[in-house]
């Protein structure tokens, strides 16, 4: 169960970012997580709640988008998805191979964000 | 009034810790040091297969040295110690894995002269999920699995065992007594992660020890050869 220190990196990164931008109130953080990432959705959507209380996060919304595993099949020359990490096998012709596209990501994309507009009077 | 916008950040989450670890990789070459993170369960037989480890790389003339990970207890750097290589316990007090943080700031309280090292075994704690997620600066992160522990592990857990370089099957002495499927588990580590090399060794007997004995000393030679 590493997702709470997982959750803490995510919210000072988010946090930093949002206050270098000048930003008064975060909506959503939007995350991309990748199947071999080691990390598991559920519990980190429990940590980010935990992690996010007092901050300028608290009561903001993480949006995680799930990213299944790639890898390059030289039989077939297309990049192709694994419906399953048990078996690093082309799907379709059924080669093995390590050669891994994607599916690591553990990655912050975007804030979603609210500024206060400057008032005239 | 306010106004909801998109804020472009994309940075990876472990951003900090992949910088630290570079920064220590880049370190360790630069002084010739081999270092190997060491995975595996509890009871998997890290700590005695680190000890002969340890052992037969002293009686070759070569200086290894070890920093050992636990959530509690300083036991296994005292067993480890019997060999005579220098070795350091990291108390995580809790935490189930090691960051790059720590092995820096007991790299540095140590006092140990990485020039004078050859080779750094870190032992991580016992555990096969969370240290997946982490890069200590390893050159070699070795998965170790005993014959104990059923063939279907590598399915299980097939985070780790893809993340590593190698993989270390432990205990075979004990094989047969407990009708370990030699075949089963070896086609279960290749499904999770093809082309793996594979070390099947005993603590105990010493079997298999010199093929991963002549590996680690090839690998030093070659980080040595990059270095001058």
């Amino acid at each position: 169960m590493h997702e709470l220190s997982i959750a803490e990196n995510l919210i000072e990164i988010a946090s930093n970012a949002a206050q270098a931008a000048g930003v008064q109130h975060v909506q959503a953080v939007h995350l991309r997580l990748g199947a071999l990432s080691g990390v598991v959705a559920d519990a980190l959507q429990f940590s980010y709640e935990v992690a996010a209380a007092g901050t300028l996060l608290e009561g903001s919304q993480l949006v995680i988008q799930a990213v299944p595993a790639a890898i390059y099949c030289a039989v077939c020359a297309q990049v192709v998805e694994l419906p399953t990490i048990q078996a690093f096998c082309c799907p379709v012709c059924g080669t093995f191979s390590a050669d891994v596209r994607q599916g690591r990501e553990l990655e912050i994309i975007s804030l979603e964000v609210e500024d206060e507009q400057p008032t005239y009077s | 009034m306010s106004s909801p916008r998109i804020l472009e950040i994309r940075r990876g989450v472990l951003e900090k810790n992949d910088q630290l670890a570079q920064g220590l990789r880049e370190r360790f070459q630069a002084a010739g040091v081999f270092v190997a993170n060491l995975v595996s369960s509890p009871g998997a037989g890290k700590t005695a297969f680190l000890e002969r480890t340890l052992t037969l790389l002293r009686a070759e003339g070569l200086r290894p040295a070890a920093l050992v990970g636990d959530l509690a207890t300083d036991n296994d750097a005292q067993r480890l110690a019997r060999s005579g290589a220098p070795v350091r316990q990291i108390v995580t007090g809790g935490n189930c894995h090691l960051e790059a943080d720590m092995i820096g700031d007991h790299i540095d309280s140590w006092g140990i002269d990485l020039a004078d090292t050859d080779f750094l075994f870190i032992e991580n704690v016992g555990n096969l999920v969370c240290p997946a997620s982490y890069d200590l600066g390893e050159a070699l992160r070795c998965v170790l699995l005993s014959v104990t522990e059923g063939e279907d592990k590598p399915l299980k857990y097939p985070i780790i065992f893809h993340s590593a370089d190698a993989a270390i099957i432990t205990k075979i002495d004990l094989a047969a007594a407990v009708e370990f499927d030699r075949e089963a588990v070896l086609a279960n580590i290749q499904s999770v992660s093809p082309g793996l090399r594979v070390f099947e060794t005993s603590a105990k007997s010493g079997e298999g020890m010199a093929a991963w004995i002549a590996y680690l000393k090839a690998r030093h030679q070659k980080l040595a050869g990059d270095v001058g």
